[in-house]
């Protein structure tokens, strides 16, 4: 049998399907290996609608590697991935379970925005048609929807005067301001944040920080967030998840990770980072 | 040596049939490069071997084959079983196909140029593929390839003699027979004079885009 195909059978039997409605993410038995590194090693983990995720550990540990599977930006090599009760990796067909094809990975993968580490404006569009870009032509609203979505998420992120100017026009801090408006103009369920404040001058960051703070406080919105930043960590997560060599080693809400750890390693982690 | 102003009179008609032929081919053929260099490069990223694989083997055939074996083949061998074409339309045909090998070649430095975090970027939007091409990849590698697309337009300038081989009298064609006719040499300085005149211009034009459009 060949890895694209687990012929006999069907997404029911191959895992069960998110039962509580509250679960809105779940890896199940994810293996991912680049050559001979095995990047994530038959990972389980599942994050609850709403909630607030911050993955810590050394560099190495599969942390973004994560964020880049549900973003899919990479493929699993074993396991299936749940968004919102939707297998994002396999689709049926014909009564058999194949790897998802474009279209079906395209609709589950809606839910889904991210924030890269270098911002990803396109250089060639203004502040506001990076933004409005995918609403209309992705969503099917109407360019006046889409401005007046965009005019709002920018005054959110306070770069409401900002509209006509280019990214290069703008600081690096402005740029990852305008990346996170662009990801939440698609309404996603899930927003992806992978340590967005690392390329970052270190003035920036508190700026980009205070605006996914509101956006944590004020919406119902479920962030998974690769961090350098501890503080950030501990102010926004409801849940911290401890990454060593492609498994979680220890999970549970900030105030015990970082004050009490149990794990030896993540008390290394912690005092080396802190 | 005597330089003779009335040779100069004399020539010129010609020359001027000369200027109309080189600037048809320059700007007709430029555009054929332009468009199928482009349709070269999507190509050879395609994913479909059937696809990928002949145009590869094409391009290099072309690329690695002298122009005026190429412009003889369409001329003389073509037409036994394919079109048969005017002298020019040949000419401009064959600088625009050995040309688009080339260009093809400067898109797909230019595609390659843009950086992966904006694929990243449009795949985390759910941008279609096409729109992806359209909207974010090719805006961006454009302003990389204008600079060096402009440098071949140069080089094919310099390469358009070579259909006079063909019976399309560009200036240098014009420049050659009329030299032959009347045993003079003035018309062929006319031509290099011309050459120089049409040449440095568009390359300083090339330089300040560059400047403009590479930042």
């Amino acid at each position: 049998m060949s890895a694209d195909t687990h012929s006999a059978q069907t997404l029911d039997t191959l895992a069960n399907p998110p039962v509580d409605g509250s679960e809105l993410i779940r890896f199940d038995q994810v293996t991912k290996r680049f050559g001979d590194n095995t990047v994530l090693d038959r990972l389980d983990f599942s994050v609850d609608s709403g909630k607030h995720v911050t993955l810590i550990g050394p560099s190495g540990s599969g942390k973004t590697t994560i964020l880049r599977l549900l973003m899919t930006l990479a493929t699993p090599d074993e396991g299936t991935i749940w968004v919102g009760g939707d297998c994002l990796t396999h689709e049926e067909r014909g009564g058999r379970l194949v790897r998802a094809g474009e279209k079906h990975v395209r609709e589950v993968r809606k839910n889904i925005g991210m924030v890269f580490q270098q911002f990803n404006l396109f250089p060639n569009m203004k502040v506001l048609r990076n933004i409005t870009e995918a609403p209309v032509t992705v969503l099917g609203l109407s360019r006046d929807e889409a401005e007046e979505r965009a005019r709002g998420l920018l005054e959110l992120v306070g770069l409401g005067e900002h509209v006509d100017k280019y990214p290069t026009q703008l600081s690096g801090g402005q740029q990852q301001r305008v990346a996170i408006a662009r990801a939440l103009a698609m309404r996603p369920q899930v927003l992806l944040l992978d340590e967005v404040t690392s390329a970052l001058d270190p003035e920036l960051v508190a700026g980009v920080l205070d605006v996914l703070r509101d956006i944590a406080r004020t919406t119902d919105i479920t962030m998974l967030c690769v961090t350098h930043e501890m503080n950030f960590a501990r102010d926004i997560s409801d849940q911290v998840l401890m990454f060593d060599a492609g498994r979680v080693i220890e999970s549970g809400p900030p105030e015990k990770i970082f004050s009490d750890p149990e794990q030896e390693r993540t008390r290394e982690f912690l005092s080396a980072v802190l | 040596m005597n330089w003779d102003w009335n040779v100069v009179n004399d020539f010129m008609p010609r020359f001027w049939d000369g200027v109309l032929v080189t600037v048809q081919a320059l700007a007709v053929g430029s555009l054929i490069a332009f468009a199928l260099g482009l349709v070269w490069a999507l190509a050879q990223r395609s994913a479909r071997v059937w696809v990928r694989w002949p145009v590869v083997a094409v391009t290099e055939f072309v690329r690695n084959t002298p122009l005026l074996v190429q412009l003889f083949f369409l001329f003389y061998v073509v037409p036994n079983f394919g079109p048969s074409m005017s002298p020019l339309a040949t000419g401009i045909v064959g600088l625009g196909l050995h040309y688009s090998t080339y260009t093809a070649e400067v898109y797909r430095a230019g595609i390659d140029g843009v950086p992966a975090g904006q694929w990243e970027a449009a795949t985390a939007l759910s941008l279609p593929r096409g729109r992806t091409w359209r909207a974010v990849i090719l805006p961006q590698a454009i302003r990389r390839v204008v600079p060096p697309l402009g440098n071949y337009v140069i080089a094919m300038l310099k390469d358009s003699p070579m259909i006079a081989t063909i019976g399309a009298f560009d200036m240098l064609g014009e420049a050659q027979t009329f030299s032959n006719e009347t045993f003079t040499t003035e018309a062929l300085t006319v031509v290099g004079v011309a050459f120089i005149v049409i040449a440095y211009p568009a390359s300083l034009l090339i330089r300040v885009l560059e400047r403009r459009l590479v930042r």
